[in-house]
Formats: structure tokens, sequence, C-alpha cells
């Protein structure tokens, strides 16, 4: 009844989506802030009448379009892909996860797209009061845009807001607030957007401090820093509040998760908090890619048990805790949750059935039991598990997820001082004598995407063999299609998406060193 | 309100909202025709620039406009999304790759440095306008010609060719359609500069190709049309959910819809009146005849397909696996709550309307575009 699809399929499929989706991210973050520091500067051009605010908002605005187009580019791909290549995933969650995006193209795209011709084309055409608005709507747009693909993103981490349906084999909405408030989905969606602006914050900085060492168009710079310091600084505060608040979310919902990207195997009372480490072969087992023991640490004492659970002395379970299962704090083994599935996977398998034969009183009997609540909880909610036999299938890649998250992390306090110095320099009228610190301001820019990109892979890397958390793993998400296809359509892409990359970057640099129009 | 419409009701509602999405997206792919036009209404760089100024303030709507489809067709029905999406895959990845270049190619044509050369980035604009116009159009064909899939009891499906969608160009009525939605797109194109731009060579020459896309596209139409009357369709019964072939189902559909019908017609009639009055009246304003006539047409075949026990998603390999708006659908818990967010489509369709017409007041012209400091 249920088939898997063979390996290199789903790898590919992976990794089809994995290019597209880090590609789409290139772009966003950066829409995601822009927007708003390009509203801050019109809004003081507005309130001023000072031309040169409007100079200034119109050479970011400039930027902002050139990456706006290739960000649209290739977010339309992503929408669809969910289709094309994880078709059985679709309909699996469809009842959900619809709702969210359809609200996304009714309510967020519309605005963003008609207020930002308005943005680029309106100067002349409306008042400059409308024009401010049309700034400010296309800032809102573009950030509730992502709430809604987040809140999906979120109902996948932590499928919330809804009953299986043995009828339609599917999960089936009945709660559209629980979807949308969800402590995940909130979290991403402030965590994911704060990133953007902070990147946007150091994108500006960075800029300006080259034109600060050319010794050009020293105006722009200096007002430019401080709008995007004092943005950045707020934002990147935020970002950490926020990051802490999603994984104390992670430690509770996703442990796998949380041990993978703190590279515990073996869980403890009072975990310390690994703050830099260097994976090495396990002594143990060194053919295992995801068993491993670090070579060199710097270890927090007790603070893994406090940022998990805001208790020193808590227990926080490692990846053998999770696999093994360990009695005394109540965690169950894999394999019994493995067998719990494949129980909930045959009794939906005998209710097809009798429905098939016709026996319509013993597939009333099993969908009644299918539905109660003692089996839901009982059984179905490890129905996913049922899909695997190996238990050490259940952990994640343990090295990428750490490391990721690790660069995050560093780099977001990173951006933190980054930004406290921007705004002590340029208060104090130094900025341009810091040689040294512009260099870095400059530097800084490729971190923040790096950050970025990082802190997906720790998301979506993390929560493997999921797709959705528990009920259904990847390898039964993807569409029944021949690798050799997929793999075409990679390559294609990831060409195509390179070509246009590498576009823009040239007409990127290309402008900056155009600079503003006098 | 909503909770008191029963789910075939609720259904039913949202069949009707995806067919004003897919007809108000077709009206707008005067963009994407348009844009085939721009070698043969543009001949001097001057006039290129005019005429990718006048679409590249719209495009996004198209763009936005498929996306949202995808969207709510995604949230209305799921199983089509991952029927024929997860099936059709060249389909329509092929159609998606011909919007990714769109979408670059407006703002990176006239910038310096921008690797590929602006010839590149005008290439792009007609492979757009080409291909996302024949390929939806024949992709669409399929909801009366039906495709070759079939489902699994777990609703997966298992596609029938290798070909993953493409076999629908083998099927001619798939082709008239794609073909006559290309041809609309482009008189719809032409009258849209005609409407906006403040050029004498260029509004001449619109003109001739108006005249000149016409006739193909009566032609691919009418053929269209007939045809669909006068075949076996894909019926429902609506008490077993059972599907068979009906003899002059869609016939029976136009006659069993006559308020439906008449929509049709003042479709057809519209298009037709946007055409003749600016070839021999000298209007300007065909633009908007053609352009509601498109959107009223498009949705009237829309609801020819899906409603009236119809399925729009047939099976041609598996006829049981047919999608309908009922066995495709989302849960009733879902649409009842899509159906309040759906509450603001005419607010979100007033502000668009709104802004629109400020943006539009005055012709576009070369002196704007010498004077604007945002042009493509």
């Amino acid at each position: 009844m249920i088939e898997i699809a063979d390996v290199s399929l789903v790898d590919w499929s992976r990794a089809q989506f994995a290019l597209t989706a880090m590609y789409h991210w290139i772009f966003v973050p950066l829409t995601l802030g822009i927007t708003f520091i390009i509203a801050f500067m019109e809004t003081l051009y507005v309130k001023t009448g000072k031309e040169e605010w409007k100079k200034i908002t119109k050479f970011w605005m400039t930027l902002f379009g050139i990456n706006f187009a290739i960000g649209v580019a290739t977010g339309i791909i992503l929408e669809f892909e969910f289709g094309t290549n994880w078709s059985n995933y679709s309909w699996f969650v469809g009842d959900i996860f619809g709702a969210p995006l359809a609200i996304e193209g009714i309510l967020a795209f519309f605005m963003e797209s008609t207020f930002i011709a308005i943005m680029f084309f309106g100067w002349n055409k409306v008042s400059k009061k409308t024009h401010l608005l049309a700034t400010w709507l296309t800032a809102i747009g573009a950030n509730l845009s992502a709430l809604w693909i987040l809140v999906a993103n979120g109902w996948m981490q932590k499928p919330v807001g809804m009953i299986f349906n043995p009828e339609t084999a599917r999960n089936e909405m009945n709660n559209f607030w629980e979807v949308l408030f969800s402590q995940t989905a909130v979290d991403k969606w402030l965590h994911a957007t704060s990133s953007g602006f902070v990147l946007a914050s150091v994108f500006v900085i960075g800029i300006s401090a080259w034109y600060l060492l050319k010794k050009r168009e020293i105006m722009l710079a200096k007002k430019s820093i401080l709008v995007a310091a004092v943005f950045g600084l707020i934002s990147s505060v935020y970002l950490v509040m926020t990051g802490d608040n999603s994984t104390r979310t992670i430690a509770n919902d996703q442990n796998m998760k949380f041990a993978a990207l703190e590279g515990l195997y073996n869980g403890s009372e009072g975990a310390g908090l690994v703050a830099i480490g260097v994976f090495t072969e396990s002594e143990t087992d060194p053919q295992n890619e995801n068993l491993k023991d670090f070579s060199m640490k710097l270890e927090i004492p007790n603070f893994l048990s406090y940022m998990a659970f805001l208790d020193w002395n808590a227990f926080v379970p490692g990846i053998n805790d999770l696999i093994n299962g360990n009695e005394k704090y109540g965690y169950m083994p894999a394999t019994e949750k493995i067998e719990r599935g494949k129980v909930a996977i045959q009794k939906l398998g005998e209710f097809k059935n009798a429905k098939k034969a016709g026996n319509g009183q013993l597939a009333n009997a099993l969908k009644t039991e299918l539905t109660s609540a003692g089996f839901q909880e009982d059984y179905f909610k490890y129905f996913g598990y049922g899909y695997f036999d190996d238990p050490q299938d259940l952990v994640p890649n343990v090295p990428l997820t750490f490391y990721s998250f690790h660069v995050m992390v560093l780099l977001g306090f990173f951006f933190i001082l980054l930004f406290v110095l921007s705004l002590f320099y340029i208060v104090k009228g130094t900025f341009d004598k810091k040689r040294w610190f512009m260099r870095l301001a400059i530097i800084a820019i490729p971190l923040a995407y790096i950050a970025g990109q990082a802190g997906w892979i720790v998301a979506e890397v993390g929560r493997q063999p999921w797709v959705v958390q528990d009920l259904m793993p990847t390898m039964a998400a993807v569409t029944r299609i021949s690798a050799g296809s997929v793999q075409t359509t990679f390559w294609l892409f990831a060409v195509l998406f390179t070509v246009l990359l590498i576009a823009e970057l040239k007409i990127m640099f290309r402008q900056i060193k155009i600079g503003p129009k006098h | 309100m909503f909770e008191n419409i029963s789910h075939l009701g609720l259904q039913q509602y949202w069949w009707v909202l995806v067919s004003v999405l897919g007809a108000l997206f077709v009206f707008l792919t005067f963009v994407q025709g348009g844009q085939t036009l721009l070698y043969s209404v543009g001949k001097t760089e001057g006039e290129k620039t005019i005429i990718l100024n006048t679409l590249g303030r719209k495009w996004e709507f198209t763009f936005t406009t498929l996306v949202t489809f995808g969207g709510a067709f995604f949230a209305s029905f799921p199983l089509f999304y991952s029927t024929s999406f997860g099936g059709a895959y060249w389909v329509w990845l092929a159609i998606l790759a011909a919007f990714v270049i769109q979408a670059v190619a407006y703002e990176y044509r006239k910038k310096p440095a921008n690797l590929l050369g602006s010839k590149t980035f005008e290439i792009f604009l007609v492979l757009n306008g080409l291909l996302g116009t024949i390929l939806i159009g024949t992709a669409v064909g399929t909801f009366f010609n039906g495709a070759m899939f079939s489902l699994n009891d777990m609703n997966q499906v298992d596609w029938q060719t290798p070909f993953r969608g493409l076999e629908a160009v083998l099927t001619f009525h798939n082709v008239a359609l794609g073909l006559s939605v290309f041809f609309l797109s482009r008189v719809l194109g032409a009258l849209y500069f005609i409407f906006t731009v403040d050029h004498e060579t260029i509004v001449t020459r619109a003109k001739k190709q108006l005249l000149y896309n016409t006739v193909p596209f009566l032609v691919f139409f009418l053929y269209f049309l007939i045809w669909l009357l006068l075949k076996e369709g894909f019926a429902v019964n609506p008490n077993t959910g059972e599907v068979f072939m009906e003899k002059y189902k869609y016939l029976h559909n136009v006659l069993q819809m006559p308020f439906n019908t008449i929509i049709l017609l003042l479709g057809v009639v519209g298009v037709l009146w946007g055409i003749i009055s600016t070839l021999f009246m000298k209007s300007e304003k065909g633009f908007w005849f053609a352009g509601t006539g498109t959107v009223l047409t498009v949705f009237a075949l829309f609801l020819i397909a899906g409603l009236n026990n119809t399925s729009f998603y047939p099976s041609i390999y598996d006829l049981q696996s047919s999608l309908t708006i009922q066995n495709a659908s989302s849960s009733k818990f879902t649409l009842t709550t899509m159906s309040y967010v759906s509450l603001l489509i005419p607010f979100v369709l007033a502000y668009i309307v709104y802004f629109w017409r400020i943006m539009n007041r005055k012709k576009i012209s070369e002196e704007e575009m010498n004077k604007e400091s945002h042009a493509y």
C-alpha cells in the first residue's frame, strides 16, 4: 500500500529542493530588511523635506530592485516544487499547508507587487505621502509573504491543529488558530525576518564602509550607516532572543534535532554547552558518519540544561538516549516507536482493504478505532516511524547540523558587536578613520549570508529524516518519478540560477561602483 | 456564515474562485503577448524601451496571479496539485522555467555589466511569452481531454507515460487551446499598446499586429470551442462518484447552465467588440472590452470544465482515478476557513484597480522615458 521511493530519487529531490531554497534565501533576507531601511530613509525625507534623503532612498532602492527581481525568479519554483517533487507530501498535508499558501498569495503577494510598482515608478505620479505609504506597504507585504510560508514550515516541524482522516489518508485541519499561532511558527517567522533585518543592515553598513574607504559619497555613507546601525542593533538583539526561544521550542518538540545541533550523544543532568567544538572519528565506531568524538571543545558547564529547559540541572537527552531509550527519564526506545508506527500503518491498510472489499461494518469499526483518542496517542503519533527498520536512520547528519548551528550563533553575536561599534564610531565621527573597521564591515557582508544559509541547514537538515515531524518521513513524501528526470532538472536549475546569480552580482557591483545618481 | 454551506457548496464556491483567478491570469497574459510583439512593434531602441516599460509596470500582476492561482488550487483542491504537478512534471517545470527567466529580464536588460547582454534578456521575454502561454493553454486543455495517470488508495499519483505531461501536445484539441491563448495574448498585448502608449509608429504597428493575430486566434478558438461542444466528455454520477463518458457532455453543460452560457457569449462578444472598435472605429479603449471579454470567456470555460457533475481533471488511463471538485478538495473545515479569507478578495481587487488607474493616468511617451529615474 505504501511504497517507498529509492534512495537516489529521494537524494536528488532533496538536492533540488535544497538548491532552489538556498538560492531563494540568498535574496529574500535582503528584501525583508532593506525595504524597512528604505522606508525609514524615505520617512526622514518626507519629514525633513531634505533632498539628500531622497537621493539616499533612491540609491538603496536601485540595489533593492536588482535583488528583488531574482528573488521573485527563484521563489516561483519553490511554491510549485511542493507539487512537482513532493506530490505525496502535498496531498498528505495539503489540507493544512494549502490554506497559508493561498492566504499568502491573496494578501501578501498582491500587496507587495502592487505597491512595489508605485515605489519604483510612482515618484512623479502620486503624492509624497502616498509614495511613502507605498514604500511602507511594500516592506510590510514582503514580511507578510514570509509569514505564511514560515507558518507552513513551522507546522511541519511541529504538527498541530489537525486530525488524521483515514478515509482520505491525510491530515485535516481542525483548528486554524492553533496552526497560525503555534509557538514554532511564530518563532520561525520572527527569527527569519529579524535575520533579514540584520543581513540588510550589514549590507548597508558594508557598502557604505566601502564608499568611505574610497573617500566618496561621504554624506550618503554616513547617514546610511547611522540608520542601518540603529536598525541592525535592535534587530540583532531581537534575533538572538528569538533564536534562544526557538532553541527552547526545539528542545521540547524535536529533541533529536536538539541533540544533533549540540552534538550531544549521551544525555545528562546539568548538561554543558559546547560553545566551540571540533569533531573527530569516533574510537568506538570509526565507520559511523554520525558517531563522532570531540577532538577539542570549549564547554560551559550546566548551560545547555538551562538553555533547553530554564533549569540548570535539568536532564537533556542525547542521541543515544533517544535511540536506545532511557527509562529513568521516560524516553521510549526507537524500536518501540517503530513498532507502534507499523501498527498504525497496518491498521490503516486493513481499513483501506475493508473499504475496497465493501465490508462496511469492518471498515466502520476500524475507522472508529483509528480515530479514537487512545489509538491516536498510543500509535498514530508514531505513524511515520513505521516506515523505518533501522533506528540509526532516525539520526540526522550530526556534524553538518552541529557546525551550521555554531557558525550561525557565533556570527549572530559578532553582528551585535559590529552594530555596537558602527554606532559608536559613527556617532563619535571616527568611522571613516578606522580603516580596519571599514574593512571588517565589508567582510561582514558575506558572513551575514553564510549565517542565514547555516540557519536553514540547521532547520532542515537537523529535522531529517522527517518532512512532517514523526508523521511523514522524507522518503515517503517524494513524487514517484525517475531519479534521472529530477537529476536533469536539478542541473538545469543549477546552471540557470548560477548564471543569473553571476549576472545579479555583476550588475550589483557595477551599480555600487556607479553610486547614486547626481 | 460559511459554516452553514454544505461541503459541496463550498467546493463549488472554491471552483468559482479558482476560475476567477484563472480567468484573470489569461487576461493578464497581455504582458506575455506584448513581449512576443517586441520586435514586430518596436524597431528602434527607444521604441523597445517604451514597449518594455509599459509592460514592465504590469508584469508582476501576471506573475503574482499565476502564483496565487497555484496557491489557491493547492489550498482548495490539493489532490489536483499533487496529481498534476507531480505527474505532468516536465510540462510544469518548463512553464516555471519560462517564468523564472521573465522575472529577471525586465530589471537586468538595460543595466550595465549584466553578463548576458540586453539581447539575451529580450529573448528571455519573447520565450516567456511564447512558452508561458502555449504550454499553460495546452495544459489546461487536458481539463477537457484527460491525462495519463492513476491514483492508488493512498492517493499517490503514478504517471503512465515517460513524457510526464508533454504527451498532451499529441492531442490537437489541447494544442488548439494553447495556440488560442497565445494569439489571444498577442491580441491583448497589441490592444494594450494602443491603449497606453503615446507614440504614433508604435500604435500603427500595433494595429497591424492586432489584425494579423486576430485571424489565427479566431481560427484556433472556434475550432476549440466547436469541437468541445461536439466531443464526448467526462461526467460524474453525483450519487456514486463514478466517472463515465457522456456524449456531448460539454454541450449539455452549456445547455444546462444557461446563466454561464450568457457569460460565455458576453465574453466572446466583448473580445470581438474590443478588436472591431479598435480596428474600424479608432477607439483606444478596446483593451478594456477585450480584457473583460477574456475574463468572462475563460471564467465560463472553467465552470464548464468543473461544475454540473463534470470531472475537471480526467484520467484517460484509469477513468475512476479522475479528479472531481468533490474527491480532490480540501476538508470542509479548511474550505470554510479559507472562505472567510476570500472575503478580502474584493478589497484586494479594489486597491489594485485604484492604483492601476493612477499609474496609467497619463500615456507613456518618449519624453517620460528620458525623464524617469527608474526605467527598464
